[in-house]
């Protein structure tokens, strides 16, 4: 049995460079970097020291806020540094890889006869639990509150998203076993969302309540999809996880090992051939954005993670922990003659102010990074609603976030979002407003005043 | 190539200096800039909010274009010399006229806005661009210069500076602007005279003693107010050739504005159409009233309330305020639902006005800022009920 949930409001951006489905296996990073900011709010606590030999799912650091939830490290190797800014706020830590892997063995667990007390201690100290984040405030769960559900999407809509039903293929034992594992964790249900036209190996595990998709870009966003299903109240609880991150938490269970290996499109019209790697968490982007991608020293943005909502890296980063794309656009750092007021055929407007892209719905575009404007005060009204699917007013939470009033920012329904709920907004905003940053601080005001 | 570069070079000599907004608002006025994303959505829609203005501004256009032949044309017809209307002896009363109206608008309203960007390192932001259109269009063709700039220096300052800019403020500039110069001179926005090119002179000649023709030349409302007799048929309502503000005549090219504003999404049909609704609403009404002999002819309401309520769509400044005034998104409603409150009041506060306004048979302008006023209010009860369901929602689960 499937429920259907129909998406309106919301735009499908239509990019040039979209991953050919091919994969190959990234070359062996020597490197892997884990830079604690990819983790919202947590406060880390270094486990090791410089020089330490770590295996694959030892755990580097913890949160001193919450000691029981550890991270790991993606390889084995050796910590060859620890970098530190200001303050000494941990920055990153650089783990040279062996060359054989040697995993931590922490082992087997039958999902079918664990209980809920043995899978979460399991996730816990194998660093599994930095995947499953919660709503509210969009950060890594808290292990002690029990969620009234978990919601898993498995339709990635996001402009040249990665094709979950292309990566995650062949991979559903370690699925089963996670969904399973995370379903004892809850009293509610485990929603998981797939693409109504599309092939998931997701759509037919057992132990799940099956929907299907279908409409625009947010459609696949869990955050759309947890409004049209259950939102959350006041007080309430609910937990995400990535599809592609479901297959390490299964092979885990399944195999007691933390393998932090992942398919990674590479993306983006920069990119002469793109297409998907095998690599691995925290590996570095030179082992795949220069074979068959970008010249070195090319003006281009690298982005770990989608368009709309990564995160810009040098070409000398690494993959974040979250994403399983790296999208590569060229730069917009020029000038445009009349750029304002002459008609524009090469870009994605969702207006008609003598922009075209109306014409060529089916069209894919080149974009770059000009925010093709300046940054204004929110002037035009009703344009981010057209794109927005949730039920929420997205001006008027937006301003409540400027000026942090609490009550209000609960009334409209902040512990429904994450900022990514934002990025489509942000990206139509006229205004240039820097949507996704608003609600981020929003949230942490509410973490900070109400917890 | 070159002048890309040096522009460049100057816009970072100027970086952190007072001049830098100023300079960059002319530079972004040749070129769209060369900023980029940071972290966020690292692509961005090629509109902004000069590409928006710039819309708006075509869309006036025409009516820009109409009221320059009509100034001439509503002269020579006035003074007992009728030209063509299509004719240059018009076009160039018109255009010694207006062109200077536009000037000072433009001027003063630009100027204030570069100094209080300034003063207060911030970018020049565009509202002004609309503004500065729609204000000569707004105003009587023999509005004297000084007039003009003194109210469009209030205007600017107390109705959108002293908020913070576009975006900020609560009322609608050039509606502040015309309101200002409506109540600080009411002689000169008003009555018999001030429609018609030369007029008001042509009456002082006449004071000091000059044996010459009084010329007047009413606007249909003020006719229809006192009573009298219309000596236009409909079509020159529709089409514009009627004395009024100078751009406000043309129903037709108004409409194919607000056509325009709409097909590029930059107008809200919302507004458009709901005023509209409005205003008929409260046509049907005075006409009932009519019909009922509840206002007989003797009454000083009847030649308004007996007008036909579809006539009053295509007279006064109905059409051009519901288009291009309502319809500002800063000082409108915000919600969707909002929008379709925010002008249905507008129209039907419009005509309920301009028939019961003893002295200036005109609503549109008041309308408009009463409703600018009250648009938040509006907009808290239409979210007060996105609220009132989440609430809901939550006591439902805890019961």
């Amino acid at each position: 049995m499937s429920n259907d949930i129909k998406i309106k409001k919301g735009l499908d951006i239509k990019l040039k460079g979209e991953a050919e489905k091919s994969t190959e296996n990234a070359i062996i990073s020597n490197y892997c970097t884990l830079r604690p900011e990819d983790f919202h709010g947590v406060n880390p606590k270094l486990l090791v020291k410089v020089g330490a030999k770590v295996k694959a799912g030892e755990a580097v650091f913890y949160d001193k806020s919450n000691e029981a939830v550890k991270f790991a490290s993606p390889v084995s190797g050796e910590v060859l540094e620890v970098l530190r800014g200001e303050k000494r706020k941990l920055l990153a830590i650089r783990i040279q890889a062996d060359k054989e892997q040697v995993f931590q063995d922490f082992g087997k667990l039958d999902v079918n006869s664990a209980n809920a007390e043995a899978i979460k201690a399991r996730l816990l100290e194998a660093g599994c639990w930095p995947f499953v984040k919660q709503r509210p405030y969009d950060v890594i769960a808290n292990p002690n509150k029990a969620p009234k559900a978990i919601f898993i999407s498995a339709y990635a809509s996001a402009p040249l998203a990665a094709d979950l039903d292309y990566t995650l293929k062949g991979k559903e034992a370690e699925l089963q076993a996670a969904v399973l594992a995370l379903g004892k964790l809850t009293e509610g249900q485990v929603h998981v969302s797939v693409a109504k036209d599309g092939s998931s190996p997701l759509a037919g595990l057992s132990g799940i309540t099956l929907h299907k998709v279908s409409g625009p870009h947010p459609s696949g966003n869990v955050g759309t999809q947890i409004n049209k299903i259950d939102p959350v109240n006041k007080g309430e609880v609910v937990w995400t996880i990535s599809a592609q991150d479901l297959v390490i938490i299964g092979e885990l269970l399944l195999t007691g090992k933390f393998n932090a290996e992942r398919i990674v499109a590479m993306a983006g019209s920069s990119i002469k051939k793109p297409r998907y790697f095998k690599t691995k968490i925290g590996s570095e982007i030179a082992t795949m954005v220069y074979d068959n991608g970008i010249e070195k020293d090319s003006n281009d943005r690298i982005i770990s993670g989608n368009v709309l909502s990564g995160k810009q890296i040098k070409p000398d980063g690494n993959l974040d922990y979250y994403s399983n794309i790296i999208t590569v656009i060229p730069e917009g750092d020029d000038y445009e003659l009349f750029g304002w007021n002459k008609p524009v055929f090469n870009k994605i407007s969702t207006s008609r102010a003598l922009t075209f892209s109306w014409l060529t719905p089916n069209k894919k575009f080149e974009l770059d990074t000009n925010t093709n404007g300046e940054h204004r005060n929110f002037v035009l009204t009703g344009n981010y609603e057209q794109v927005f699917p949730l039920d929420i007013y997205p001006l008027q939470i937006l301003k409540a976030c400027m000026y942090s009033d609490l009550d209000e920012m609960e009334a409209l329904g902040m512990y429904e979002v994450a900022p990514e709920d934002f990025a489509l907004t942000e990206f139509v905003c006229v205004s240039k407003q820097p949507h996704q940053d608003i609600i981020r601080r929003g949230l942490d005001v509410m973490i900070k005043e109400i917890g | 190539m070159g002048l890309k570069n040096t522009l460049h070079n100057l816009k970072e000599k100027y970086k952190g200096t007072k001049m830098a907004p100023a300079f960059n608002a002319l530079h972004t006025f040749l070129y769209l800039p060369n900023e980029t994303t940071h972290n966020g959505t690292h692509i961005k829609v090629a509109d902004d909010l000069k590409r928006t203005m710039n819309i708006v501004i075509m869309a006036m256009v025409p009516c820009l274009i109409f009221g320059i032949f009509n100034a001439g044309y509503q002269h020579f017809e006035a003074f007992g010399t009728p030209v063509e209307f299509l004719s240059w002896d018009a076009f160039y009363i018109g255009i010694i006229k207006i062109l200077p109206l536009l000037i000072v608008s433009y001027g003063v309203g630009l100027g204030i806005e570069f100094l209080f960007a300034i003063v207060k390192k911030h970018e020049v932001e565009e509202g002004y661009l609309v503004t500065g259109m729609l204000v000569p269009l707004i105003v009587p063709i023999d509005t004297p210069l000084w007039m003009l700039a003194v109210a469009v220096a209030f205007g600017v300052v107390i109705g959108k500076e002293v908020f913070g800019g576009t975006g900020m403020n609560i009322l609608n500039p050039a509606l502040t602007i015309r309101a200002f110069l409506f109540f600080a001179y009411p002689t000169w926005m008003s009555g018999d005279k001030v429609w018609i090119e030369g007029a008001v002179e042509r009456d002082q000649l006449i004071a000091a003693g000059e044996k010459l023709d009084a010329v007047s030349g009413e606007t249909i409302l003020g006719t229809l107010a006192q009573g009298k007799a219309v000596g236009h048929d409909i079509m020159d309502m529709f089409l514009g050739f009627i004395p009024g503000s100078i751009g406000e005549t043309s129903t037709i090219l108004i409409i194919l504005g607000g056509l325009f504003l709409i097909f590029t999404k930059i107008g809200s049909w919302r507004i458009m159409l709901s005023s509209v609704v409005g205003a008929i609403t409260m046509g049907l009404i005075f006409n009932g009233l009519v019909n009922a002999e509840v206002i007989t002819e003797g009454s000083k309401f009847f030649g308004l309330m007996s007008t036909p309520f579809w006539q009053h769509l295509i007279i006064g400044g109905f059409a051009f305020g519901t288009v291009f005034m309502a319809t500002d998104p800063v000082t409108a409603s915000q919600t969707n639902k909002g929008k379709w409150i925010y002008g249905f009041l507008i129209g039907f506060l419009s005509i309920m006005i301009r028939v019961f306004n003893p002295a200036y048979p005109e609503g549109v302008m008041l309308a408009i800022l009463l409703m600018n006023v009250f648009a938040p209010t509006i907009d808290h009860y239409v979210v007060q009920g996105n609220v009132k369901q989440r609430m809901k929602r939550l006591k439902v689960k805890n019961a």
